[in-house]
């Protein structure tokens, strides 16, 4: 197996486990975690083809992976104060709770 | 350097599989904590220093913060949770579905004739050349992210200050 696939492997396991956590946690902080796992995976990828791709000079791979951190954080910022909103509503953070639109 | 690869990984994944498994929110912030300095070395090991060390600000500094603080914010009673009815089924289809798309992923990896780069040299990307293109190529970009963290830091303020404060009816 070569270092590349190895990579490969390890950010599909990652964004697995994110996936499974989305998909099956009930609290809303679990969730957002699970999604910043996805999201580092991607990452992960990113990086592993620049470092074994045809053109590692070119440097596209490292600068997608600097914006994706800037999204993730913006994407973290906005999500976690989501939470904090739904929590003054309904006093916890479960998401199965939170059915309404209306505040 | 494949050994250090995959310590790396079980580093990784065993932290953040257990972080997603447990019931304690502290514990799975300070996990997950460790998961991030995780891929921060994994950056390091591929040769991405600047991505790793962005990482190690961004996640392991920043976003851990405001991730703890989110836990304490939200802090319940010191009662564990019920465990409700339909909680066990829902693992298991989320289990089902994860493990579906992770055997299609392993699969398709595993199977694919990759054309790898033999030179076993890591590339060298030097932090002049990155602000080099950061500035050339890449300049309307970078105004955009700018502006995207600045409405959204804004945004989440916004959204998690406590807008009852200057209702009049409230005041005696």
């Amino acid at each position: 197996m070569s270092p590349l696939q190895l990579c490969l492997v390890l950010s599909s396991l990652l964004f697995c486990i994110g996936l499974v956590a989305v998909l099956s946690r009930g609290n809303a902080i679990l969730v957002l975690l699970g999604v910043e796992l996805m999201l580092n995976a991607a990452n992960i990828n990113f990086i592993a083809f620049w470092r074994y791709g045809p053109h590692p000079d070119a440097g596209t791979g490292v600068i997608f992976v600097l914006f994706s951190i800037a999204a993730a954080a913006a994407e973290a910022a906005v999500g976690l104060a989501l939470v904090i909103a739904i929590y003054r509503h309904q006093q916890n953070i479960r998401l199965q709770e939170a059915t309404r639109l209306k505040g | 350097m494949t050994f250090a690869l995959i310590l790396l990984s079980l580093l990784i994944l065993g932290s953040a599989a257990v972080a997603m498994a447990l019931r304690n929110l502290i514990y799975s912030a300070l996990l997950l904590i460790g998961s991030w300095a995780g891929i921060a070395g994994f950056y390091l090991w591929a040769g991405a220093e600047f991505v790793a060390f962005a990482q190690i600000l961004i996640y392991v500094g920043a976003i851990s913060m405001v991730v703890l603080f989110a836990v304490l914010l939200t802090k319940q009673g010191h009662a564990p949770e019920p465990v409700e009815f339909n909680s066990v089924s829902r693992f298991i289809t989320g289990l089902i579905a994860g493990g579906g798309v992770a055997g299609v992923l392993l699969g398709a990896i595993l199977g694919m004739p990759l054309e790898v780069r033999t030179a076993g040299t890591t590339p060298t990307l030097t932090v002049k050349a990155l602000g080099a293109q950061l500035m050339g190529p890449h300049t309307a970009a970078l105004l955009v992210i700018g502006l995207l963290l600045t409405v959204s830091l804004l945004g989440a303020v916004v959204l998690a200050s406590d807008e009852r404060r200057d209702q009049p009816e409230d005041a005696p």
